[in-house]
């Protein structure tokens, strides 16, 4: 217990950096993910053949190639020197984002063909079909892995401790410095992300729940 | 490709989607063709900083670090998937007793960061006096969060099955443990070897947390010969090219076969078709490659 109680305020500013860099990179690769999905769904083949290549490159690549990639080899192409903080930024958002489009993209694709069709020979224009049929059943099957993928971010901003970038997982450096025990500082910083997790996992089922559609 | 987002292209559409499709391209070729240029402009490609394939020494410590990635793999796969089997047959007992500590254990690991549990085991325990091996660590980190994953596949495997399997079983009289491993486990289990496979793909990618803490896997290697400034200026370009390379292809030969699982199942009459998608919701948490029905790129 000594341990958190005397690093309080450590623990409390790398939490809330571990928070900062979950919040950007979520916004940024929601961002980028939905563009990607909207070319995996495109009615263009080359664009679908991009956002194809995109996530089949970047899934199959494990998150710490993707650090390493963009703080050290990246910086070696001088083509904009960008801060630690930035690159694992990139990095993450780069990473995530191939997961969220495939969430997105099953999620139109769970739609069945016959709505759509059903829409248009009942007169509704395209706009009237997105958004008052096609979108909201596409809405109820893409929050639960949404939250799943976004629970996965947040755990996989510690990666970012093998590269200098303050947040939770660099307790342990700053502990180990100070020559407290590490032991516990490590539990107290697992049970932080039980803590931070957990809620999520809770949201997560109720909307399973309240929104599961039997077809 | 999903048509319910737009209607079947008339003339004009078509039209549109070639200049779309030759914009599309361009845009595509001149970004891979700036970081090309930027490649041969910061001069990655010379002899030089090529010259580390031509070392015996290295090829061998390649061969080496894959070697270690792939035992790694091995071992946390095999553990994980016992890990699994054992906390799904825990957490599906009739005995509260059993069910509730298997379910809080299983729901907290996967709750941990992979890179907390392996930081723990490798920087944690030595002061309290156990000394693992990056190997040892890495190994049972990997075990621990993704057999807990695999609890939850198995046990959506098997609770997605129709009522009617056990009912019927229970009534021929059969025992709980029959039921489970003569009529419950065979079907779930082909009907979730998709899922389970990319679970392993995630497995396999997590082996490269390792790096972290100073196991000499692919990832370490790659970093080492391409931090080599004295011998070959600094190749961390093209070794990286190579090592994200051989990531890729172990992965998509681990999906390949996910894939051909997938395929020979839907042939076979024997598969009971189920709801499908609840192993692969579960996979989900932890952004692993599958998507809601398991489907794979």
């Amino acid at each position: 217990m000594s341990v958190l109680t005397n690093n309080l305020e450590l623990f409390l500013r790398l939490f809330g950096q571990t928070l900062q860099l979950f919040a950007i990179s979520a916004v940024l690769s929601l961002v980028l993910g939905t563009l990607l999905a909207a070319l995996r769904v495109s009615p263009v083949p080359v664009f679908r053949g991009i956002g194809a290549t995109y996530v089949t490159v970047l899934r199959n690549t494990p998150l710490t190639l993707v650090f390493v990639f963009f703080l050290f080899a990246y910086p070696l192409l001088e083509i904009l020197r960008i801060e630690p903080y930035t690159a694992a930024v990139v990095a993450l958002t780069l990473y995530t984002a191939a997961f969220v489009c495939e969430v997105v993209r099953s999620g139109i694709n769970t739609v069945p063909v016959g709505q759509a069709e059903a829409s248009r020979a009942l007169g509704l224009t395209f706009t009237q079909m997105l958004g008052n049929v096609v979108l909201p059943q596409a809405l109820r099957s893409v929050v639960p892995p949404m939250t799943s993928t976004m629970i996965a971010l947040l755990k996989n901003t510690t990666v970012a401790s093998g590269f200098a970038v303050p947040q939770a997982g660099s307790i342990r450096d700053a502990l180990s410095e100070q020559g407290d025990n590490v032991l516990f500082g490590l539990i107290w910083v697992a049970i932080g992300f039980v803590v931070l997790v957990m809620p999520l996992t809770y949201v997560q089922q109720v909307f399973e729940k309240r929104w599961s559609v039997a077809r | 490709m999903s048509m319910v987002l737009f209607d079947v292209p008339g003339p004009k559409a078509r039209v549109r989607h070639k200049i779309m499709a030759v914009i599309g391209i361009a845009a595509a070729l001149a970004g891979v063709a700036y970081v090309v240029m930027r490649f041969v402009a910061t001069d990655q490609f010379t002899a030089r900083r090529l010259d580390w394939i031509n070392y015996k020494q290295i090829q061998l410590s390649l061969v080496e670090a894959i070697g270690n990635t792939l035992s790694a793999f091995a071992v946390g796969a095999v553990l994980a998937l016992a890990f699994g089997a054992i906390f799904a047959a825990a957490r599906l007992s009739d005995h509260a007793w059993v069910r509730t500590p298997a379910a809080v254990i299983v729901e907290i690991f996967r709750a941990i960061p992979l890179v907390i549990m392996m930081f723990f085991f490798y920087y944690g325990l030595p002061s309290a006096g156990i000394k693992l091996s990056a190997f040892t660590a890495v190994v049972v980190s990997l075990m621990l969060y993704n057999g807990s994953v695999l609890a939850e596949i198995f046990r959506a495997g098997i609770n997605s099955l129709p009522k009617g399997q056990s009912e019927a079983a229970y009534a021929l009289g059969m025992r709980k443990t029959q039921v489970m491993t003569f009529v419950l486990l065979p079907q779930a289990l082909r009907a979730m070897m998709p899922t389970i496979i990319s679970q392993l793909v995630v497995l396999l990618k997590d082996t490269a947390l390792g790096f972290l803490i100073t196991f000499e896997e692919l990832l370490r290697w790659g970093t080492r010969i391409g931090g080599d400034a004295v011998n070959f200026g600094r190749p961390m370009i093209s070794v990286m090219i190579v090592v994200a390379l051989i990531y890729i292809g172990l992965c998509l030969l681990l999906t390949w076969f996910a894939n051909y699982l997938e395929k020979r199942n839907r042939r076979n009459k024997k598969v009971i078709h189920t709801d499908g998608d609840a192993a692969g919701q579960v996979q989900l948490g932890n952004a692993s490659t599958a998507v809601p029905g398991g489907v794979t790129v």
